[in-house]
């Protein structure tokens, strides 16, 4: 297929689109806009229903409905929206229905502004909404790995029958980028026995719920959720490397920010600095293995991110005082340079204090 | 001698025995809701939403596909439904806090959007299953746990007529209100929730029966004073009556 330059947010839709989606229930908010309007001119095309809803409380309860028949379906929205959805998520997670949920994340708390941010890492990572749950969150770096990861995101979500999020800040969501879609047609979904389409040659009554009154009945519903986290987790976690055989110092950063921290880290290199990054692509459920494997080695990691400092506690998780990690960030919808990223290097070799 | 049945359960309910106290008319409500179905004949081609309230193990009670959903949400769920699956009946059962408090905004969109499904509205005048406080439909003068001086107007606002106000819009195509007082009530009840589903089927438009019900247990009185209170305190309050009906304006 040709390369196509498109903006970030319609590379979503059309990946998703082309990944089978044919259900979106969205709200109008910056910087995702421009996906809620692809969508109301493309789903009609393929046969699909886009619905713009009263509140991103019943976009999310909408997808909840349009999930429960096993539709493909999906939704999206930016910060002060994805707190909305938190119920909806939670609800989704507990009843095990599949959707996609995209975040063009910006800056908070509150109405914040509608410039890009990362600061949505806590909410992304650990579930959001109430009760014990995790939903794969998948972070994209450039508008090709979007287009790549689309159909990726909804075979999981239907795989393991979660919710999964598309975190992406709002970089990612406006920027253009020619992109190139795979060739591959979802032909067929996977069949869904549970989905409540009305009971017609299946013999009786199928119940989606999330509740259940009796204490050892939940208890073992959600010993079930955990071990389905735990494969999710054992299958699904993606991560990129770059220059880390060698480094000294390793940064860590996801999206766009790993982009300009790549850009540093060769200014680095050029003088002289080993310096290496991991990217990981889920944040949840988050890599280890990297970390594993350089902690030993390394003087020092540093988080690199579009926030007052979110990401930076998993690392510290998965570094698990092997080595100091420190961190640099900006926030507020300031998008960190690379020069400035550099110059943090510099320090940063320059001694590390444990 | 060959013995005639005169009374059938119905095949659209299950057979679990349902956990409402004595004198609520949840299970009245829930009988002649299957009823309908049954009669007409599209229990399989149904897919039923339960809310959050005293109503919320109803997935378990109706025979027929079923989503549970959050507390006022299920318009949006069902819309979610319907917009998926538009040839299946797709119908939502919630109380007056989960639609009148909580989910007011999914109802009053899913009826201006014309959605295609029908509400059976269960209006209590009390959240039931919370033990009994204060709703939007709470009467002047009620005793309620959050109201126990009696609701009064100035701090805690009036009683919401919700037929009234959704009826306004346009995208309702047929909204009545009924009562489960006495059995001539409940064969009203009958034919108005026939009557909406019947609508449903034909692609009309969104339907809502709104049902007045008892609830012995927070209202502190008996099943018998109950049902004379439905008819004493709440008819007159809230009239029973067709507030649209789109195929008599047509
Ligand atoms: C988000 C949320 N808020 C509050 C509750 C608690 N809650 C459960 S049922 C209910 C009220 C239900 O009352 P109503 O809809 O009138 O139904 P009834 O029990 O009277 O049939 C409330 C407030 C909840 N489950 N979820
Ligand atoms: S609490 Fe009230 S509404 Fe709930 S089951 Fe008992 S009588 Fe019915």
């Amino acid at each position: 297929m040709a390369k196509l330059l498109m903006k970030g947010n319609e590379v979503i839709a059309e990946a998703a689109v082309k990944a089978g989606c044919r259900y979106f229930f969205g709200y109008p908010i910056t910087p995702q806009n421009e996906l809620v309007t692809y969508m109301a001119k493309r789903l009609p095309e393929v046969g699909g229903v886009f619905l713009q809803a009263e509140s991103e409380i019943a976009a999310i309860n909408m997808v909840y409905g349009a999930a429960g028949t096993g539709a493909r379906v999906m939704t999206s929205t930016s910060s002060p929206g994805y707190s909305l959805k938190q119920e909806g998520i939670s609800y989704l997670s507990g009843a095990e229905l599949p959707a996609v949920i995209c975040n063009i994340s910006r800056g908070g708390p509150g109405l914040g502004n509608i410039q890009p941010a990362q600061s949505d890492y806590f909410q992304a990572t650990r579930g959001g909404g109430h009760g014990d749950y995790y939903l794969p969150v998948f972070a994209p770096a450039s508008l090709q790995e979007v287009a790549d990861l689309m159909g990726d995101a909804f075979d999981v979500a239907d795989k393991y029958r979660t919710p999964v999020l598309i975190l992406a800040d709002g970089v990612l969501g406006q920027m253009m980028e020619p992109v190139e879609f795979s060739d591959k047609v979802v032909e067929e979904l996977p069949k869904k026995d549970w989905a409540t389409t009305g009971t017609r040659g299946d013999g009786g009554p199928k119940i989606i719920t999330s509740l259940d009154l009796d204490i050892g009945g939940l208890e073992a519903h959600n010993s079930r959720l955990k071990d389905k986290f735990e494969n999710i987790t054992k299958n699904e976690i993606r991560y990129e490397e770059y220059e880390i055989e060698d480094a000294e110092y390793i940064l860590v950063a996801y999206g766009s920010v790993a982009r300009i921290a790549m850009s540093a880290i060769k200014l680095a290199r050029k003088a002289g600095i080993k310096v290496g990054l991991i990217r990981p692509i889920t944040l949840w459920p988050y890599p280890q293995e990297p970390f594993i494997k350089t902690r030993d080695k390394v003087k020092g990691y540093m988080s690199v991110e579009m926030s007052a400092g979110q990401m930076v506690e998993d690392v510290r998780l998965a570094v698990n005082g092997h080595a100091p990690v420190s961190f640099y960030g900006r926030n507020g919808g300031v998008i960190p340079t690379h020069e400035e990223i550099y110059e943090k290097i510099v320090q940063l070799s320059g001694g590390v204090k444990a | 001698m060959t013995m005639k049945p005169v009374f059938k359960k119905t095949k659209g309910l299950t057979e679990k025995a349902t956990h409402y106290c004595p004198g609520c008319t949840h299970g009245i409500i829930h009988r002649v809701v299957a009823e309908v179905l049954e009669e007409m004949d599209v229990l399989e081609d149904t897919i039923g939403v339960a809310s959050v309230g005293c109503s919320v193990m109803t997935y378990e009670y109706f025979n027929c596909d079923m989503t549970q959903s959050a507390h006022g949400r299920a318009p949006a769920v069902a819309t979610g439904i319907k917009r998926v699956l538009p040839d299946r009946i797709v119908f939502t059962y919630q109380g007056d806090g989960d639609l009148a408090a909580i989910g007011i905004s999914e109802a009053i969109h899913a009826a201006a959007r014309g959605e295609n499904i029908t509400i059976i509205f269960v209006n209590n005048a009390i959240y039931g299953m919370t033990g009994g406080q204060m709703a939007p439909t709470t009467l002047i003068g009620q005793k309620t746990i959050t109201s126990p001086e009696g609701r009064e107007s100035v701090s805690q606002g009036l009683p919401m007529r919700v037929s009234e106000m959704i009826a306004t819009l346009d995208g309702a195509a047929y909204i009545e209100r009924v009562s489960s007082h006495d059995v001539p009530h409940i064969a009203k009840m009958k034919k108005a929730i026939k009557k909406a589903f019947e609508i449903q089927k034909k692609g009309l438009g969104f339907t809502m029966i709104e049902v007045l019900s008892t609830c012995p247990t927070n209202w502190g009185i008996d099943a018998i004073e109950s049902l004379e209170w439905v008819k004493e305190n709440m008819i007159p309050v809230y009239p029973l009556k067709v507030f649209k009906n789109l195929e008599e304006v047509k």
